[in-house]
């Protein structure tokens, strides 16, 4: 009997993913538990286990997939003994989803900003090598274009790839001169972020593949700084206090193998002072406000492959020990790519933090649906007034960008007024 | 209890005894519902027996021409009994060959009057006994037949169908055919090689007007040169029987009404769709305007498990289009993934003299779609083959889109047109540019080669010209 495998669902909200990495290849052998595969989804690789024993009988979707939907057959598993059939039902074509331009997240009790589904088409599926099976016609046109073949799901027998595909893959900007043609397969809709063929000038360079987590920053980025209007509010903070506080601490934390880093203080200091000024923990959601009842801080980590935000959980109540413990977790996690999708996906507010890089102050772009980062700089030591005389302290810069649809200047103004305050006196924090 | 089948085909025509077929292979327990004879219109009353006749026309017209070969043939003449005896021989032979296909494939075969009696059962009615017969699916495959004049209505005396026109008791000598499409201009070139006076009479500007007008022009002119007398924009407003012939009112374009004597008529002015009691209404199947049942892309109807083939549902009339659906329909209904047809790729043709095929946009439906075309077109006169044979009327014009190279249409007018279309066809289905068809090697000396000079005219390299 031969056994479907179908693409897993690695999350609740998962609809579709990239099938990234075989680990298995057709004849191998496999039991309950093995892994099969490394399942890109738009934030996280995840491996895929076997459940059932027996020999792989055939690849059906070829690693470098993107778009792959949760359910399609992507493989057929013989169980030992029998002969290998052909798979039950044909895969299902991963198809291009229109892309949901949907400005306003619908309103949530909860915070599950559920990843939408990428915009981008489905490949054809092509392994390494094999030929891209294409009309002449559909050549030309996808050179014409600037389109690359691979990224178009075929239509025609054997997938291969013919003139409609073309036209359903391709930004209406481009659509062909016959769109007046009654023949003319109908052009769908251009996705905001639908993949630009670029320009060619004849520079040398190499064309890289965007990555699903690549092409979730593209699009999050770009719908956040083309509909959130974002007011950025900035101050300086003595540091001296917190760096003495944080030295104390970790002297007194050594013994439980915990040193904290000033990120995990400022994680702290965001989240009580988002709790001191609940305007600011909000979420603009179309004709409704949403107001968090707890603070959990999204946490920009810098990885590899990109960017991700793990979360701590209800920072606000938490110690600092915790966030700390909590935090260097997430970090190695999320440079593993090994991020549990409900562990990045959400989050009332964000923290990206600069200070390691020596950067002075930046404005940071907002991660909607939230409604505030707060953007950190580098400590140093610059020259300062002291109780009115000139002197030198350690100061960062913060930079709040707030979405001005849901948070007015004033109330941005009183978070960075009680981030400053808890920052420099830090002991309130803890208390 | 009503016989159980997976599917039930009504109509065994081109549409719906390839279902049948295809059904059976995909291991459907199968049965098809005919009231005539297997294979339908095509086969018994339709493109095949019209092909015998034309075969013996076209044979009679180079007899007549001997002398131009460096042969002699004393006073060609022929025994009409035995011309339609041959073409009725070789629809009988087609329809033996259907019922054996039959057999071979296990399809039940019920003769009688289909009608559907609900979404999943049907009875069959013969000399007044009825069979009643249940399947997971059904298709009708019922066809159309001639649309009649109210004026002119077919008698098979004077006034015929094509299917009168088909079994001729007598040679007309004075021929009226109404209507200048595919049908008409067969019959008229049929009898115009056998001898008779033919008028033709259409409402149109142009004769064959789904042709492309070059094509339209040159078989305008091609006919005349022949000795037909063709009237455009022209129209028939009465028949009238005086006893020894037909009498005809006709409406010039200029709108003078004069009365001409014929001996008969052939009325071919299109079809219309076999609708009526086959218990469309009892399950509630939409139709179009024209009455034409309204299938999806994989020819299902409005009722789920219902499907339609073939002329039934409409335009264009063509056999190979009922057949390509029936494959379509019969997969799609047993749980596969066929393919869509694209009418575009669907080619077309008309045998009369000289011959006419062609497939895809004409140029002005091309202009007309707002493609920017590159026309190729190349006569048959520069083709070494076609001097060879004495067939040098004709030209092959290919359209092409600008932009892109893709071959939007192909036209052809001339000698074994018909049988070489299928090269164009391949080409289009296979989205091939004009840069494909100019790299292919085309045999010499075949008339083939006008096809490829065409296409290598219409980016300005055509080399015999």
């Amino acid at each position: 009997m031969a056994i479907n495998i179908q693409m897993p669902a690695l999350s609740p909200t998962m609809e579709e993913g990239s099938l990234a990495k075989w680990l298995v290849k057709e004849g191998d052998t496999v039991k309950s538990g093995d892994l099969l595969a490394e399942i890109e989804t738009d934030k996280a690789t995840m491996e895929f286990e076997a459940v059932d024993e027996g020999v792989i009988a055939s690849i059906l979707v070829a690693e470098g997939t993107d778009g792959v939907k949760v359910g399609t057959v992507i493989a057929t598993l013989t169980v030992e003994g029998e002969e290998a059939a052909a798979p039950a039902a044909k895969a299902e074509a991963p198809q291009a989803e229109a892309p949901k331009a949907d400005p306003t997240p619908a309103p949530k009790a909860e915070v599950t900003p559920a990843p939408k589904a990428d915009a981008v088409p489905a490949k054809a599926a092509p392994s390494d090598g094999e030929r891209v099976k294409a009309s002449p016609l559909a050549r030309r046109l996808a050179q014409a274009s600037g389109l690359d073949l691979t990224s178009v799901q075929g239509s025609g027998p054997n997938g291969r790839i013919v003139k409609a595909d073309l036209e359903s893959a391709k930004p209406a900007a481009q659509s062909a001169p016959a769109a007046a043609a009654p023949s003319a397969a109908p052009v769908a809709q251009p996705a905001a972020q639908a993949p630009s063929g670029g320009q060619d000038f004849g520079i040398p360079h190499e064309a890289v593949k965007l990555s699903g987590m690549r092409k979730t920053i593209a699009r999050r980025l770009t719908e956040s700084k083309q509909t959130v209007p974002h007011i950025y509010l900035t101050v300086d903070i003595r540091l001296d206090n917190l760096l003495k506080l944080r030295e104390q601490l970790n002297a007194s934390l050594s013994g439980r193998g915990i040193k904290l880093s000033v990120n995990d203080l400022l994680i702290k200091a965001l989240a009580v002072s988002l709790l001191q000024v609940p305007e600011c923990n909000v979420q603009f959601a179309g004709d409704t406000l949403l107001k968090f009842q707890r603070t959990d801080i999204s946490v920009a980590v810098s990885i590899p492959s990109g960017l991700i935000t793990p979360i701590i959980t209800d920072a606000g109540t938490k110690g600092v020990a915790a966030i700390s413990a909590e935090m260097k977790d997430l970090a190695a996690r999320a440079k593993d790519g090994k991020l549990k999708p409900e562990e990045y996906q959400g989050g009332t507010a964000s923290l990206s933090n600069m200070g390691m890089f020596g950067i002075k102050q930046f404005e940071a772009v907002i991660n909607p649906p939230q409604a505030m980062i707060m953007a950190i700089g580098a400590g140093e030591k610059r020259p300062y007034i002291v109780d009115d005389a000139l002197g030198v302290a350690t100061v960062m810069s913060a930079t709040g960008s707030f979405d001005h649809r849901a948070i007015d200047g004033a109330d941005g103004a009183k978070l960075m007024k009680a981030f400053k305050a808890l920052v420099e006196n830090p002991l309130s924090m803890l208390a | 209890m009503a016989d159980q089948f997976d599917l039930i085909v009504l109509g065994s025509g081109p549409g719906g005894y390839v279902a049948a077929i295809r059904a059976s292979q995909l291991g459907l327990k199968t049965a098809i519902v005919e009231r005539e004879s297997l294979g339908g219109i095509c086969l018994n009353w339709g493109c095949i027996p019209t092909k015998a006749l034309l075969r013996t026309s076209e044979i009679y017209h180079y007899m007549q021409q001997a002398d131009k070969y460096g042969l002699s043939v004393e006073k060609p003449a022929f025994d009409l009994e035995k011309v339609v005896a041959r073409s009725r021989g070789v629809a009988k032979q087609l329809n033996q060959g259907v019922t054996g296909l039959m057999k071979k494939n296990k399809v039940t075969v019920y003769f009688g009057d289909g009608k559907l009696t609900g979404k999943d059962t049907l009875s069959v009615t013969k000399d007044g006994k009825t069979t009643d017969l249940a399947a997971k699916n059904i298709i009708i495959a019922t066809g159309a037949r001639a649309r009649e004049l109210p004026f002119a209505k077919a008698d098979g005396k004077r006034i015929w169908t094509y299917r009168h026109a088909m079994v001729p008791p007598e040679m007309p000598t004075k021929l009226l055919v109404i209507g200048s499409g595919a049908i008409g201009i067969e019959f008229a070139s049929f009898y115009n090689d056998m001898g008779a006076k033919v008028t033709v009479v259409e409402m149109l500007d142009r004769i064959l007007p789904v042709e492309d007008a070059d094509i339209s022009d040159f078989m305008n002119k091609s006919l005349a040169k022949q000795g037909m007398d063709i009237r455009m924009s022209t129209g028939v407003q009465k028949i009238t029987d005086t006893g020894k012939g037909l009498s005809a009112e006709i409406k010039d374009k200029d709108g003078k009404v004069t009365t001409e004597e014929f001996s008969h008529v052939i009325v071919a002015v299109g079809i219309v769709p076999n609708v009526e009691d086959i218990g469309l209404e009892a399950v509630g199947i939409e139709k179009d305007q024209r009455s034409h049942i309204q299938a999806d892309e994989f020819c299902r109807t409005n009722v789920p498990g219902i499907y339609a083939i073939g002329d039934v549902t409409g335009a264009p009339w063509l056999a190979h289009k009922a057949s390509h659906e029936a494959v379509i329909a019969v997969e799609h209904l047993s749980g596969g993934h066929p393919h869509v047809m694209d009418k575009a790729n669907i080619p077309g043709c008309t045998y009369c003299h000289p011959q006419v095929a062609s497939v895809g946009l004409t140029e002005a439906k091309a202009k007309e779609a707002g493609y920017k075309v590159k026309v190729g077109k190349f006569p048959f006169i520069g083709n070494g083959k076609a001097i060879a044979l004495g067939e040098t009327d004709g030209f092959v014009k290919t359209v092409f889109d600008e932009a892109t190279g893709e071959l939007l249409g192909a036209h052809m007018v001339g000698a074994e047109v018909t049988e070489m279309i299928q090269g164009y066809v391949i080409g289009k289905t296979l989205e091939t540019t004009e840069a494909e068809l100019m790299e292919t090697v085309f045999p010499h000396p075949t008339i083939s080669e006008t096809m490829h000079e065409s296409v290598l005219g219409a980016y300005g390299r055509a080399l015999h010209i």
